[in-house]
């Protein structure tokens, strides 16, 4: 069991990361990770959404034949995203004002029906809420990771406004890095956001490649019949059909 | 084969009624909080940019729609009467910039009875970061240019950007934005030398319900 959930976190948070190796939910992450609150604040908003979805799905999948399980799955995850959106509205209303209309359009992030249909639908209700939870998890790291590095580069802070998501108790949380007043607009603007996350999924292919690497030789004797057998088994252990 | 479908339709309709109900059970719960922070929000702005002791009455209470007009912008607006001993000391109204550099720029312009300027905040707006975001009261204090100022005459010249021969300043990389909040205030406060009797008079109509 506390194996099973291993696999899962490291799935989540690494080796099918929804931003870094199944890119989904791209429009919000390029859009709102122009700050590390921000990136914070939508990636907690995304976890919550794909927590409960899974956890819901995952309780009912024995009433919900696969006809229909598509509807439903649209109609729960629009259901629960409204919810989210009104509970931000009420308890962080300064957050919902700089996030804007990305909140709603959480609904149309393909990383959560795609973990309704591949994993909560099939799995017990604690590996949903787990899965939810690392996958969630692994989407808000990215998240928080790019708007930390664009808000750094960009405007020289880090955690600017970080009272509308913490409260008045953070109004004095900004750091403030190097001289002050030189902006590298580059990186607050789109295209700041694509290159950042090119970066990242550079660094995650990095580190992967280096591991391996370091791996390989003390596995094996011979290297060309090694690298075939790791290359088949290996990427089709690691990635899920979605 | 009839009856599965007519088994399913009657699932997915209990799923629509859940559902739904989910949202109507966090609408009921968060109601009052969302409308207490919007409420909030604008009566910070008002008090922020009417002077205190400039008016004793509710100012959420005194909210009246602004008909459309050019001089206000696209978009609805609402003004708010300030009134010491009965007599209107001051107007808050809406306006809405139609020309920032990326959409348009909503904007809370406080004028007193004299047609001079109390202040200005920007309610929203989708400016540049790190540029045309300089409008915003958090990231400098430009918004304070505006206080004390009237328009001395019609068109008056000193009432633009210091490029267009006026007397605001603009930012570094990024003119347009202050240009158009400018062109709003000025639009505001002609707005309001023509109506601000009426708006005086008139009752009440929006305000606390919303």
């Amino acid at each position: 069991m506390t194996n099973n959930w291993r696999t899962i976190a490291l799935n989540g948070l690494w080796h099918s990361n929804p931003a870094l190796v199944q890119l989904l939910g791209l429009c919000p992450l390029l859009a709102v990770s122009n700050s590390l609150v921000n990136g914070l604040g939508m990636g907690l908003a995304t976890m919550a959404v794909l927590m409960s979805s899974n956890l819901i799905i995952a309780l009912t999948r024995r009433w919900i034949p696969s006809e229909i399980r598509i509807p439903v799955f649209v109609l729960l995850i629009a259901s629960l995203v409204s919810c989210v959106e009104l509970l931000m509205q009420a308890f962080t209303p300064g957050l919902y004002l700089n996030l804007g209309i990305f909140v709603a359009l959480i609904v149309t992030n393909c990383i959560i029906i795609g973990r309704a249909e591949a994993f909560a639908s099939k799995n017990p209700v604690v590996d949903g809420v787990v899965d939810g939870l690392m996958m969630g998890g692994g989407f808000a790291i990215v998240l928080t990771l790019l708007g930390a590095l664009r808000e750094l580069i960009g405007q020289g802070t880090l955690f600017d406004g970080a009272a509308l998501l913490f409260g008045p108790i953070a109004s004095n949380w900004t750091l403030h890095i190097g001289a002050g007043g030189e902006h590298f607009l580059l990186a607050i603007l789109a295209p700041g956001a694509f290159i950042g996350l090119g970066l990242l999924v550079a660094l995650k292919n990095a580190i992967d490649a280096g591991l391996k690497a370091r791996a390989q030789p003390v596995a094996v004797a011979k290297p060309v019949r090694a690298r075939v057998t790791t290359v088949s088994g290996g990427s089709e252990g690691e990635r899920e059909p979605a | 084969m009839l009856r599965s479908a007519g088994r399913n339709g009657l699932l997915l309709t209990l799923f629509a009624i859940a559902t739904t109900g989910l949202i109507a059970l966090t609408h009921q719960f968060t109601k009052e909080r969302i409308a207490n922070a919007k409420r909030a929000q604008q009566y910070a702005s008002l008090t922020r940019l009417l002077p205190a002791g400039s008016y004793d009455n509710d100012l959420a209470a005194s909210c009246v729609r602004l008909a459309a007009d050019p001089r206000l912008g696209p978009g609805e607006h609402q003004a708010f009467i300030a009134r010491k001993e009965q007599l209107t000391s001051a107007i808050a109204m809406q306006v809405t910039a139609p020309d920032g550099y990326s959409g348009t720029i909503e904007l809370l312009v406080a004028i007193d009875h004299d047609g001079v300027l109390t202040g200005v905040d920007v309610l929203n707006h989708r400016e540049t970061p790190g540029l045309g975001d300089k409008i915003e009261r958090r990231r400098s204090n430009w918004l304070d240019s505006f206080v004390g100022r009237r328009l001395e005459r019609d068109p008056d010249p000193r009432f633009a950007v210091r490029k267009d021969g006026g007397d605001f300043d603009q930012f570094t990389g990024a003119t347009i934005t202050p240009r158009a909040v400018v062109g709003a205030v000025a639009n505001a406060l002609r707005y309001h030398a023509e109506q601000a009797p009426l708006l005086a008079n008139r009752q009440p109509d929006c305000g606390d319900q919303r």
